[in-house]
């Protein structure tokens, strides 16, 4: 491992944590402006020109709270939860080829961290033990209802991950490969997989929504119950983080829905990275859209869709997937 | 405002929304299931939602900056109103408003000044017991009690809101013709000079 490769990893890796901490920053304020449009109100205005600088005050509060940690929490496992969920989103980042290739200063710069070969096998995994976050963190609360959402934590976790995978099957068979680069580069040559596969493209769609816990699937930390589920006891910068992991995590899914099914970054030119940031906002604006849309469902609804529908459409698919590729 | 002046119900729209019964056995769920699906109104909601996006009219106020207009007739904390003619103090002291406040709250204490005239010496409204009926400006026959329309009022004691000198309107309000007569409860309506009949004289 030379030099050169080193200090340019290192680099990458801050400007991926920089850019989408901030990013999920201004996320929130994106979900409140465009929600409120949605619901015929202002959002935030006070703060800065339109609230652009709401994001900051938020900060500011978040990072200046008191950290107060119950006197009757599993102390060691409730600090390290919220770094669990916002770590594992970061972690994600890793196998995400954000842009095309491209060269500034005569240096080939890849802007992806590591293209490993097990890619979108390596980005599930670690987007699902970001569940272990909330699901650690609602245990370990000494409250109720942080108990009752770390169970319903458990109930999306052990109904999503079937599909996500099953549904990936699919093209992974038709693409021989789990890199995101070779999925890029397949769709170059035969047209985007969503053409082949619109069933795994809608599958892995609903799928990313219960993975990040938007609503229809917002039943983690549900908001009908008045409190913030897993995060009732937390407070300032833990909880903040908690936040931090959950946009970090719709930023990279809605990269990795295009990457995956609609062409990713195409063929390298600057008009493909453009189409591939605009479908990322795409997939961002439907998170925020179905929230102001849609009802939230039940655990058990969730749970009945994932396993007595999504699963079995999945097998299904997979199975013609598989003598369409034989035959 | 005035669609919602409408009370009656049988012509604004109304209709029974046709409420389909619960399935009772698994295929009748199955069925509901299929056609929730693929009836697309999940998509309904969303189209409802951008629309309401795109149309951009927002119904939000920001309210230190902009208030609603609030109607005339509004009880909000009382006014005491001056005679256009003198600028002086239009009250009589007759004391009605203190006899039928029901929550008791008004105190007047009155006497003859040196004109010989009822002048009145305390006036105390307890807004800690006021209900904000309106009996003392429907009661009062020179029209000087009424409400007003300031509701933004703190204290950490109701009792604060006003006393008598607050209420009565100021006198270079008065130099510059700009009191606001009360349009609620006992005022005079607009034509009341039309239907005036003249005391008769005949017995």
């Amino acid at each position: 491992m030379d030099t050169a490769y080193l200090i340019e990893t290192v680099i990458k890796v801050v400007v991926i944590l920089l850019v989408f901490s901030a990013l999920a920053g201004i996320g929130t304020y994106f979900e409140r402006k465009i929600l409120a449009f949605m619901q015929r109100r202002l959002g935030p205005m006070n703060v800065g020109p339109f609230g652009l600088l709401q994001v900051g005050a938020d900060g500011i509060k978040l990072f200046t709270k008191e950290d107060i940690i119950p006197s009757n929490v599993v102390a060691p496992i409730f600090k390290i939860a919220p770094v669990i969920t916002a770590a594992t989103a970061f972690m994600a980042a890793a196998a995400i080829p954000f842009l095309p290739q491209f060269t500034i200063f005569g240096y080939t710069v890849h802007p992806i961290v590591s293209d490993i070969d097990v890619g979108i096998l390596y980005i599930l995994g670690v987007m699902a033990v970001g569940l272990f976050g909330p699901m650690l963190g609602g245990m370990a609360s000494a409250n109720k209802f942080a108990l009752l959402s770390a169970a319903r934590a458990a109930a999306v976790f052990i109904s999503y991950e079937v599909v996500t995978g099953l549904a990936i099957l699919a093209p992974i068979m038709m693409v021989g490969s789990l890199s995101l680069i070779d999925f890029n580069n397949y769709q170059i040559e035969n047209g985007w997989i969503l053409w082949t596969q619109p069933v795994a493209f809608v599958l892995f769609w609903i799928a990313a929504f219960a993975e990040t816990g938007r609503t229809p699937f917002h039943l983690i930390a549900n908001d009908h119950e008045i409190i913030d589920g897993f995060g009732t006891e937390y407070s300032g910068m833990r909880w903040g983080l908690f936040f931090i992991g959950e946009y970090a995590n719709m930023f990279f899914i809605s990269f990795v829905i295009p990457i995956l099914f609609l062409g990713g970054f195409g063929d390298g030119s600057f008009l493909g990275a453009v189409a591939l940031l605009g479908k990322m906002a795409f997939f961002f604006f439907f998170f925020l859209w179905t929230r102001a849309a849609w009802p939230d469902v039940r655990p058990d609804q969730l749970m009945w869709l994932c396993w007595k529908v999504l699963m079995p459409i999945a097998v299904v698919n997979v199975v013609i997937t598989g003598l369409v590729m034989m035959f | 405002m005035e669609q919602f002046n409408n009370r009656n119900v049988a012509e604004g729209g109304y209709y029974l929304v046709d409420i389909e019964d619960y399935p009772t056995d698994g295929w009748g769920k199955f069925k509901r299931v299929v056609k929730r699906t693929f009836r697309g109104e999940l998509f309904v909601g969303l189209w409802v939602v951008l629309r309401e996006m795109i149309r951009f009219d927002l119904h939000t106020i920001s309210y230190p900056e902009e208030k609603m207009p609030i109607g005339p007739r509004y009880r909000a904390i009382h006014e005491m109103k001056r005679l256009w003619e003198s600028d002086t103090e239009r009250c009589i002291g007759c004391g009605l408003c203190e006899k039928i406040c029901i929550s008791d709250c008004i105190r007047m204490d009155t006497k003859i000044d040196e004109n010989s005239r009822k002048e009145v010496s305390e006036y105390t409204i307890n807004l800690g017991r006021c209900i904000f009926c309106g009996y003392c400006a429907e009661v009062c026959p020179e029209l000087a009690i009424t409400h007003g329309g300031e509701y933004e009022n703190a204290s950490d004691q109701r009792e604060h809101f006003v006393d008598y000198e607050y209420m009565l309107t100021p006198i270079d309000v008065m130099k510059q013709n700009a009191q606001k007569e009360f349009e609620g409860y006992g005022a005079i309506t607009p034509h009341e000079d039309e239907r005036v009949k003249k005391t008769p004289l005949a017995y």
